[in-house]
């Protein structure tokens, strides 16, 4: 089964401890070149997922190509892998020169060929004056760096990160971010990227796979997953401040709930033929017009300010919708404060349509 | 009483004033608290611990002292006096001439025998014990799991049940009488507790650790000697100690698994102090003890040092 173009696939991955099912028939196609990040929430199973592609963890079932080739019964350092962990996992008693060619002696190298593998890597993530460091005398972004080295030295297909950024504070982990990025335009390898950061994801990724107890619930471009986000998990899950969910029933193209009613003439089904059905409306925060863009919005209507919580950029703006706590995202300057009525306007082609029962896109 | 120095003291201990510290006042509290030296904790505590001390220490103060005297000296009858005239002569005579019912060499020949004993059977103890509990922690096998309850048990069976079975074990190995029979049979007997501390300090290194070695194509034995071995001086030292004082302090398996002229010097020592033949030497006794128990000492006054400089090493992350 050779498929030039996919660099990593996975077929039918399963994987238990006991009675756990960690991962169930998990399918996913990664292209030559993608930069995909896993995303979800904590002990879904992207740790699980990335230890199974790096062969460290061995699967119950399914199988794991890389480059076509099947790795599945592969040890780690046969697969053409490069993984850099979160918690950097430099070997503490070896320089930076040592952590960085460990792999490369292993594998028997020249050492004519390794030293200038080492150099090469050093430059292109300016470690080079740590070189003759020990790792405990390195900031957590220069060990973040010196681990991500590890993996570039060896000259490997896939990069696998698991949560690289996730120990190093706000301002080191937006820098880092852009290296990564940077690195991944530069070297064109195929990247596999495990976070919890929805900034990172939407940021770094090619495509973003959102998991969910050991499945991927949704596959796609940032866009797709902000944008046409196929189930209410995946909606909930992404944006932030999340989405507002209205609870009401679909009605030959109108949404009817308790009080008000909108025409979703505009909205794009995901079928030709909607059978009337309970239904939930989403509509991001931020796709909530406020001011003198509610003119342009095809639904209007008129809410009472319960809380205002200012974020500097823009203005978070609680108020009532339903019955329920409704959130609208302002322009910082906008000036609002609570019991202000405020005039809303809402584009059902940017708002998200689910089935009640099955939670699934309209 | 007008000093003001003292008025401030007194100030910094009225709690209502500490409370309520009003603005602007740069009278209250400052600094470092003051803590009294002699407040009945202090007391308390320091009380315990001299007279710990002092039980511990007293016996260790007669051995010594009976050690340095004469015996005419000691028939006098003051154990706690120190001698009148210090003479090393029960420590020579300890070390070279004292007689056992067999034989006159002092504990000399029983020290050496237990250097023999006591070099390999550190040695290949700590070897095996470490590489298991390395195998245990980070290679989980078929298995592993049940070896390792069963290891467990071994160190709650007491010895005296397996002393009749391991005599027919070394026998029909050919080994039955020699050092290297009771190598191997300390080397058994430290397995369970020497696994269990390899094993639960491997286990608490961290994963990602011996993780990225695997991806770095390191195999069972790079790992263990190029990245968990340096990083494990502290727990090679503990176990070092266990292993030391535990098989020099051995009596029951020097005597019963080696012949007379292997014993080491628990047993040189046994048969030193009860040998029947003439008088009662006390200080000779009393210094062929302290000599005996030397060995042990010795080992926990260097590796103290190294043990802390070890946990020391350990304790920045890397
Ligand atoms: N050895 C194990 N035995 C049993 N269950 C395990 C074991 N290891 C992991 N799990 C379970 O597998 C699930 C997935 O774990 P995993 O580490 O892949 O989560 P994760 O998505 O990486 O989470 P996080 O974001 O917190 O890192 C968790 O629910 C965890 O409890
Ligand atoms: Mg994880």
């Amino acid at each position: 089964m050779l498929v030039p173009n996919h660099s990593v696939r996975i077929r039918d991955l399963t994987l238990t401890y006991g009675a756990i099912t960690v991962l169930r028939d998990l399918n996913l196609d990664i292209h030559d070149g993608e930069f995909l990040v896993l995303l979800g929430s904590s002990g879904c199973g992207k740790s699980t997922l990335l230890n199974c592609i790096a062969g460290l963890l061995e699967p119950t079932d399914g199988q794991i190509f890389i480059k076509g080739r099947n790795v599945t019964w592969l040890e780690p350092s046969e697969r053409g892998i490069g993984m850099v962990f979160q918690s950097y996992a430099l070997y503490p008693q070896m320089t930076v020169r040592g952590n960085l060619s460990f792999g490369l002696k292993n594998a028997r190298m020249a050492q004519a060929e390794i030293e200038a593998r080492v150099a090469k890597a050093a430059r292109i993530l300016q470690i080079e004056p740590l070189l003759d460091r020990k790792p405990a005398a390195l900031s957590g972004g220069q060990r973040q760096r010196v681990a991500i080295g590890r993996a570039l030295v060896r000259d490997v297909d896939v990069f696998l990160f698991d949560e690289p950024l996730s120990n190093l504070d706000a301002k080191l982990r937006a820098d880092l971010r852009v290296e990564i990025k940077r690195l991944h335009q530069d070297l064109d390898n195929t990247m596999i990227y495990v976070t919890h950061d929805q900034v990172e994801a939407m940021t770094l990724a090619d495509r973003i796979a959102i998991m969910r107890s050991g499945k991927v619930m949704q596959l796609g471009t940032p866009d797709e997953i902000y944008n046409r986000p196929q189930s209410k998990y995946v909606a909930d899950f992404i944006g932030s401040p999340s989405m507002n969910f209205l609870d009401g029933h679909y009605e030959r193209g109108t949404f009817r709930a308790e009080g008000f009613q909108i025409d979703m003439a505009g909205y794009q089904l995901g079928a030709p033929q909607v059978a009337d059905r309970p239904a939930i409306l989403g509509i991001r925060p931020e796709h909530v017009a406020t001011g003198a863009l509610v003119n342009a919005a095809p639904i209007k209507g008129e809410v009472t300010v319960d809380l205002v919580e200012p974020m500097g950029a823009d203005t978070l703006v609680w108020a009532q919708v339903a019955g329920k706590p409704f959130r609208i995202r302002m322009d910082g300057q906008a000036r609002v404060v609570r019991g202000d009525r405020l005039t809303i306007g809402i584009d059902p082609s940017k708002a998200s349509m689910f089935d009640a029962k099955t939670e699934e896109r309209l | 009483m007008a000093d003001p120095a003292s008025l401030n003291t007194l100030a910094a201990l009225d709690p209502v004033h500490e409370r309520t510290g009003s603005v602007g006042d740069m009278t209250g509290p400052r600094g470092r608290r003051p803590r009294r030296a002699f407040s009945r904790a202090n007391i308390f505590l320091y009380g315990t611990l001299i007279l710990v001390s002092v039980y511990y220490l007293l016996p260790l103060w007669v051995m010594v002292m009976t050690s340095l005297k004469g015996m005419p000296e000691i028939r006098m009858g003051n154990i706690f006096a120190p001698p009148m005239e210090v003479t090393f002569q029960p420590w020579v005579k300890a070390w070279a001439e004292a007689c056992t019912g067999l034989n006159c060499e002092g504990l000399s020949r029983g020290f050496w025998n237990s250097v023999r004993i006591l070099v390999p059977s550190v040695i290949v103890s700590i070897a095996v014990a470490s590489v298991s509990g390395y195998a245990l922690a980070r290679w989980r096998f078929k298995g592993s799991e049940t070896f390792f309850a069963i290891l467990l048990i071994g160190a709650f069976i007491p010895y005296q049940v397996m002393l009749y079975p391991i005599v027919i074990l070394l026998r029909e190995l050919g080994l039955y009488g020699s050092l290297w029979g009771l190598v191997l049979v300390h080397t058994i007997f430290g397995m369970p507790i020497n696994v269990l501390l390899f094993r639960n300090y491997f286990a608490a290194m961290p994963e990602e650790l011996f993780k990225a070695a695997r991806v770095d194509g390191a195999g069972f034995w790079r790992i263990f000697l190029q990245i968990m071995l340096p990083m494990s001086l502290p727990i090679f030292v503990v176990s070092m100690i266990i292993q030391v004082t535990g098989i020099w302090n051995d009596f029951l398996f020097g005597v019963v698994y080696t012949r007379p002229e292997n014993y080491p010097m628990t047993v040189q020592l046994n048969n030193i102090v009860n040998s029947v033949q003439g008088v009662k030497e006390y200080n000779v006794n009393m210094a062929a003890t302290l000599l005996t128990g030397l060995v042990p000492l010795i080992v926990y006054f260097a590796s103290g040092k190294l043990f802390v400089r070890g946990i020391a090493a350990g304790a920045v992350k890397g």
